[in-house]
């Protein structure tokens, strides 16, 4: 209850400040740092992908991994057997 | 061989034109040929800070578009011999800023000069991005406050991704902190984010911390870059992070060391109220 946060050790504004950048600046990192073609890539490739199989958008995974000095993308869909 | 710095935040009013004025003018005093452009077309202010706003006869935009050399634009500083300042138009806007034309007026002034200090405007926008296109270092200016911490990573993303070096592949734009507006109180006090704090979430290394100073206000208000402040905090301040940058082994003896009082002082009779 908050009329009892007074019993409660006071945080310090600097720390707080601290956290939420931390939050903040690791979001935008891995967002700004996608290059400008990804999304159209990621388009692209589903639906290469729906052409030969019954797949749906939903169903393929494209993500994007920053490393030191180089990125990789990756691409996760589960194959359907022929036979369903 | 020239090398060009760009003095950059993303945020607006954290002391980019200060630090470039005090960094450029530290860089002549230790005997650098030094020029220091404004890109801030049409908010141009490197002028007042420097003192020489009544000299302006051509300026940069001029320049690129032929209407003016580069040496009729650029002005001479009045204290130091080796210091040049080559100012902003006032009336246009940023569009008239060209990557061809800003890279032939640098490759005209690397000919001549060992240090190119570029003061970046505010922003992301077109003046922002020729300011540190053609970089060879970037000294970003943070304050120890949240939105210009977030906004000096941004910047640093972009330097990283944007830069002529960084769209050649080339080695990447060394990078250097600058903390400005610091109060170590308030840091003590747990209300103010501390150089470690700041470091943490940047992670670039760091060249200077400069103390909150009423010198700063005072400088500006005289016209006379801070670094010339021999007994001012802040003053001092820039003088340390002007060594680390240099190397101390070419840094002048003289050059940080607290000085009677100077020139400056006696004529303007300011920067005395000091905490010292």
């Amino acid at each position: 209850m908050s009329i009892f946060n007074f019993l409660l050790p006071k945080k310090k504004s600097a720390n707080l400040a601290k956290e939420r950048l931390q939050i903040i600046i690791s979001h935008e990192r891995t967002n700004n740092t996608a290059p400008d073609f990804l999304p159209q890539l990621k388009k692209e490739l589903i639906a290469v992908i729906a052409k030969y199989m019954p797949l749906q958008e939903d169903q393929i995974n494209i993500q994007m991994h920053r490393q030191d000095n180089h990125s990789t993308i990756e691409m996760n869909f589960v194959v359907p057997n022929a036979d369903e | 061989m020239a090398h060009v710095i760009v003095v950059t935040s993303g945020k607006g009013g954290v002391g980019k034109t200060t630090t470039s004025a005090a960094i450029s003018t530290g860089l002549a005093l230790c005997g650098f040929k030094t020029v220091v452009i404004d890109f801030d077309v049409g908010l141009r202010n490197l002028d007042l800070i420097m003192g020489c706003e009544r000299r302006v006869v051509y300026d940069f935009i001029n320049v690129i578009n032929k209407e003016a050399t580069v040496k009729q634009a650029l002005i001479k500083d009045k204290r130091c011999d080796q210091l040049f300042i080559l100012p902003a138009s006032q009336t246009r806007d940023k569009d008239a800023l060209t990557t061809e034309g800003v890279k032939e007026i640098i490759d005209e002034l690397k000919q001549e000069f060992d240090y190119i200090v570029c003061d970046s405007p505010a922003g992301i926008e077109k003046g922002a991005m020729m300011a540190m296109y053609f970089a060879d270092s970037a000294i970003i200016v943070t304050n120890p406050e949240v939105s210009s911490v977030r906004d000096s990573d941004r910047i640093l993303g972009i330097l990283n991704s944007k830069s002529h070096r960084a769209t050649l592949g080339q080695d990447s734009i060394k990078e250097h902190l600058l903390i400005t507006r610091y109060s170590e109180a308030r840091v003590k006090k747990g209300e103010m984010l501390s150089v470690q704090d700041i470091q943490d979430i940047l992670a670039i290394p760091l060249l200077g911390i400069i103390p909150e100073s009423q010198d700063v206000l005072s400088a500006s208000n005289a016209g006379v870059p801070v670094t010339l402040f021999d007994e001012s905090e802040a003053g001092m301040a820039y003088r340390r992070a002007i060594a680390k940058f240099i190397g101390e082994d070419k840094t002048p003896e003289s050059f940080l060391k607290k000085q009677k009082r100077g020139l400056f002082k006696r004529m303007f009779g300011i920067g005395e109220e000091t905490a010292r």
